[in-house]
């Protein structure tokens, strides 16, 4: 492999993470981190539905007039995404875990870490290096998606993975981790965190 | 009455942005003058409101299992498409209401103009059509009034959270929080502050 490929795929994943530096796809993706279990589903359909449709729009990158173009991206991401849904639904285990993302995963579609990686690189790219961006986007969106689920689960159940972990020693659980406007808050200090480790990425205003 | 307690709740407790994190991107992105959240919050009332009803009149009379009764076909299940079919809707009429806006109101257009093609890909839309398939709304009037609720809601939050960041210039923030990371807290707290009105409307 050399030295270009690994430089798409890390990138996405710690420097030019999708959602704490390009601010993409935080629309649907806070909602899911109540549960680790559910953020990890969400961030498995994420890395299909991105690797694969950067795939696909890849290999039709010379045929799509670049005029309709946004239209046959939606339709290639909405397909996988309902592919994606049907097998959630089609097994026992993920049943349950699709009933509790309800809309979110239809909300893929619009997810815009998607759309922005075919935008930005599918479509100027061969298919082999697309795929791989797609996969390596969907897995840094994957990773803040599970730091975020990790504290929320564990300080607002007291679990992980439904395991019990802090609720034996007698912790009792914290309800505002588990509202919505806490994932925001602990994203906030994420940002704070990498961007104290990595000053070139502060903003000057 | 109900369409007032529906209409209070889809504003204050299921806010799109606050309790369910829907239209994000641009949220962050074009909050940071009032005016021109202003102007894309307006355009996603419109677009909600043209778009919610005709995505229920879809899945009411399409989509749903035995929604195709009247065809005399009652045992299909098309509800697997909803998803391609909601987003092919949207994308549809925000293309036309773009044209359409041009030709007659070329002032309205000016203001919403670079707002109205992003708008396709906002979650907050699609967003809207998926709740409205789950919550089984009894007519058309119910998913109107869904509509008009939420894009207020919506419109609500970015102007407030833009009237909030413009006055935060002033303040001195830690050089690592400036931008993203304080908007990310701000829009927590004020999420928090919204939570007072879970009361109404039950």
């Amino acid at each position: 492999m050399n030295a270009k490929l690994k430089e798409t795929i890390l990138n996405p994943i710690f420097k030019g993470n999708p959602i704490t530096v390009l601010v993409l796809g935080i629309c649907s993706s806070l909602a899911v981190t109540v549960t680790l279990k559910g953020a990890l589903v969400m961030a498995l359909s994420v890395i299909v539905v991105c690797g694969i449709s950067s795939l696909i729009l890849s290999l039709l990158r010379k045929t799509i007039p670049g005029r309709v173009r946004i239209i046959v991206q939606l339709v290639v991401v909405a397909m996988m995404v309902i592919l994606v849904d049907q097998v959630l639904k089609s097994f026992e285990a993920t049943y349950a875990i699709d009933k509790q993302l309800s809309v979110y995963i239809g909300l893929i579609i619009t997810n815009c870490i998607v759309m922005g990686r075919i935008e930005a690189f599918a479509l100027g790219n061969k298919p082999w290096p697309s795929f791989l961006d797609g996969v390596a986007n969907g897995a840094g969106y994957g990773l803040i998606l599970i730091i975020v689920a990790f504290f929320r689960e564990l300080l607002g159940s007291g679990t992980l993975f439904g395991i019990d972990i802090l609720n034996r020693f007698g912790y009792v659980p914290n309800n505002l981790v588990i509202l919505p406007p806490f994932a925001l808050i602990l994203l906030g200090c994420i940002v704070w965190v990498q961007r104290s480790i990595q000053k070139d990425l502060q903003e000057d205003k | 009455m109900e369409y007032l307690s529906l209409f209070t709740k889809s504003i204050f407790v299921d806010n799109m942005i606050f309790a369910y994190f829907l239209g994000m991107c641009s949220f962050l992105a074009v909050s940071k003058n009032v005016k021109t959240a202003a102007g894309l919050g307006l355009a996603v009332i419109f677009v909600l409101l043209v778009t919610l009803p005709i995505n229920y009149l879809l899945n009411r009379f399409v989509l749903q299992p035995g929604a195709l009764a009247w065809a005399g076909m009652p045992d299909v299940d098309l509800s697997f498409l909803s998803f391609i079919i909601f987003i092919a809707v949207i994308a549809a009429i925000v293309q036309v209401v773009e044209m359409v806006v041009e030709k007659f109101s070329p002032e309205l257009y000016s203001s919403l103009g670079i707002f109205l093609p992003l708008i396709a890909v906002n979650c907050a839309i699609l967003g809207g059509s998926l709740f409205m398939q789950q919550k089984d709304f009894l007519n058309i009037g119910e998913a109107t009034v869904y509509a008009l609720g939420s894009g207020l809601g919506w419109f609500l939050a970015i102007v407030s959270l833009a009237a909030i960041r413009e006055k935060m210039g002033y303040s001195n923030v830690p050089p690592a929080l400036k931008g993203l990371g304080i908007t990310f807290i701000t829009v927590g707290l004020m999420g928090i502050a919204f939570m007072t009105f879970m009361g109404i409307g039950q």
